[in-house]
């Protein structure tokens, strides 16, 4: 090794000199000498660099971290793998369950929507009485419309809908009574004023009956408030697993880079800058499980797509499969994101600390 | 530049590493460190870094009174002292250069900056044709230059070497004693443990001396 080589531009003339030279005879006094004031404050640092680098120096620092976690993790494809299909199962099992469930939230309802309320007026009833009541109902607050169907009509209708038109066409008399059909102008998930509101009909003397099947609508209502209760608790205890998955995948990094983060805080690293690479780790673990979960939530409603449509036409149903749309699915991915940041950001609070250079 | 006031550290098995040290020592000087192991030199090191708290007694590095310091500040203050350890401490998952440029990424230098720095600091120790090599395959003495250079490239006011010539022949020890001289020339205050007793015989710099915790002897050998 050449030892005379010209001594290299290391121009530092002892620029602690003003600070450390510190008089032995003042040893009872407990606190550290004052700074002069054109001593640095902060190593070569704060000195020599400006804000604009520390912000691109701590920009760069995310980003090669974003990346050389996912190259790390990619660097592993099997295990990785395996880990994105847990998260992708504990997220897609809820997220199934809540689309399919707001399938059938939809199905109802429409069904609820056509729940209009039929009145059957007496005998004696004319036409005359008949359109005047229609007026009053159709004023009130909570009827949405109120048609009337003259008996005539009835027939006409069931000769067309029912292909027995034949047969209406042997009948003597008209056997269907004059109808007021009363759509009511209330969310589907009431049905307490569905109930009064069939009241106040059913008290009109012309009304000799009123039909609406109310068990039904209040059963449905019912079972999607349970579904969906079911749903939640359910979306909970597998974020908690995905949580636990996560924390555990990041335990381990910690502990495979124990060397490395020993070094990296004797040398002045900050705690933020040593949790980086691991955080972004779970970002990216989340991100990974959220969009396998995307693609098996895709396949299937998919697979399913085609004899679920068939069913429906059997029952001559339009309602088709809804899937998750494209923003449904990012919403799901940003969702496992933020749940694998979260999960790393507890295992990391959690052990990192514990690394402490020996 | 670093004052130990009457500094004792039992750990918590009741061992007593240290016992009322009491020394001080001025920026830009040059010393050593010796006893037999166990005498208490890594622990005193290690009271210098902060990685440990001394039991009692006061120790106050570059103006900091380290009982003081705020966590947070930890990382700052010891971006100003450069470590070589025996075991050097290198990461084998990373070329020369990367291992060097380590404490300037975590300071945040920008990236030709660091690029100048760390060519500079292997240069000094004779390995710039070893920057794209990994450490493993460098042989012992070029490694500890390795770690030298990661210790020196940030610039540190205060450079810490424990046993750095510990594995090392004779002739490789006077080159990395050459290097911590040149070092000390430029202002960089070092402080060098060692029990290489021919060392300190032959550097005739300041020695503090420690037996069994206590502080035996401070100065000049012989």
């Amino acid at each position: 090794m050449k030892s005379n080589r010209p001594s290299k531009p290391e121009r530092r003339p002892n620029r602690m000199g003003g600070a450390s030279a510190t008089p032995r005879n003042d040893r009872p006094r407990r606190e550290a000498p004052p700074r002069a004031e054109n001593v640095r404050p902060q190593g070569a640092v704060s000195s020599q660099m400006s804000w604009r680098d520390k912000f691109e120096a701590w920009s760069a620092h995310h980003s090669n971290s974003a990346i050389e976690s996912l190259l790390r993790m990619l660097g592993t494809p099997l295990q990785s793998l395996m880990t994105w299909l847990v998260i992708a199962i504990a997220i897609a099992l809820p997220a199934a369950l809540f689309v399919v469930f707001s399938n059938v939230q939809q199905i109802g309802q429409s069904w609820q929507d056509s729940s209009q309320i039929s009145v059957f007026l007496k005998k004696e009833a004319t036409a005359n009485q008949a359109q005047d009541l229609r007026g009053r109902w159709a004023q009130r607050p909570d009827v949405a419309q109120a048609v009337y169907v003259s008996p005539e009509q009835a027939l006409e209708e069931f000769k067309l809908g029912s292909g027995l038109g034949e047969l209406a066409n042997h009948l003597d008399e008209n056997p269907l009574p004059a109808v007021i059909l009363v759509k009511p102008k209330i969310g589907g998930n009431a049905p307490d004023a569905l109930t009064s509101l069939q009241q106040a009909l059913v008290a009109d003397p012309l009304v000799a009956d009123v039909r609406l099947d109310m068990l039904w609508v209040k059963r449905l209502h019912q079972f999607i408030t349970v579904a969906e209760r079911f749903v939640v608790a359910l979306a909970g205890l597998l974020a908690l697993g995905v949580l636990l998955v996560i924390g555990n995948t990041i335990r381990m990094a910690i502990e495979n880079r124990r060397d490395e983060i020993v070094v990296v805080k004797l040398v002045g690293a900050t705690d933020a800058y040593v949790r980086r690479p691991f955080l972004y780790t779970g970002l990216w673990y989340g991100v990974g499980g959220g969009i396998v979960a995307a693609i098996l939530l895709a396949v299937g409603f998919w697979w399913l797509s085609t004899p679920v449509a068939q069913l429906a036409d059997l029952y001559q149903s339009s309602f088709r499969l809804q899937g998750l749309g494209l923003i449904e699915s990012l919403q799901l991915v940003l969702i496992a994101g933020f749940t694998g940041l979260l999960g790393a950001w507890i295992a990391v609070a959690r052990h990192l600390y514990l690394i402490q250079p020996r | 530049m670093i004052r130990f006031e009457t500094v004792s550290k039992r750990y918590d098995t009741g061992y007593e590493a240290l016992a009322r040290v009491d020394f001080e020592v001025e920026a830009g000087e040059m010393l050593f460190l010796t006893g037999h192991s166990g005498a208490g030199k890594s622990t005193l090191m290690k009271l210098i870094l902060l990685m440990e708290q001394p039991s009692n007694g006061h120790v106050f590095v570059d103006g900091h009174h380290l009982a003081r310091m705020p966590k947070s500040q930890l990382p700052y203050f010891r971006r100003n002292i450069g470590v070589v350890f025996q075991n050097h401490q290198l990461l084998f998952d990373r070329t020369v250069y990367d291992n060097v440029a380590l404490p300037l990424q975590v300071a945040g230098y920008p990236h030709q900056e660091i690029g100048k720095r760390v060519r500079a600091a292997l240069d000094k120790v004779d390995l710039l044709d070893k920057e794209r090599s990994n450490p493993m395959t460098l042989s012992g003495g070029e490694q500890q230059r390795v770690g030298i250079a990661r210790a020196v490239v940030n610039k540190p006011t205060l450079l810490l070497a424990d046993e750095p010539t510990g594995n090392l022949d004779p002739e490789l020890s006077n080159e990395i004693m050459t290097l911590f001289r040149q070092f000390n020339e430029v202002g960089t205050t070092v402080m060098i443990a060692t029990h290489d007793v021919e060392l300190l015989k032959r550097m005739n710099k300041r020695v503090l001396g420690l037996v069994q915790g206590k502080l035996v002897h401070d100065g000049v050998l012989w």
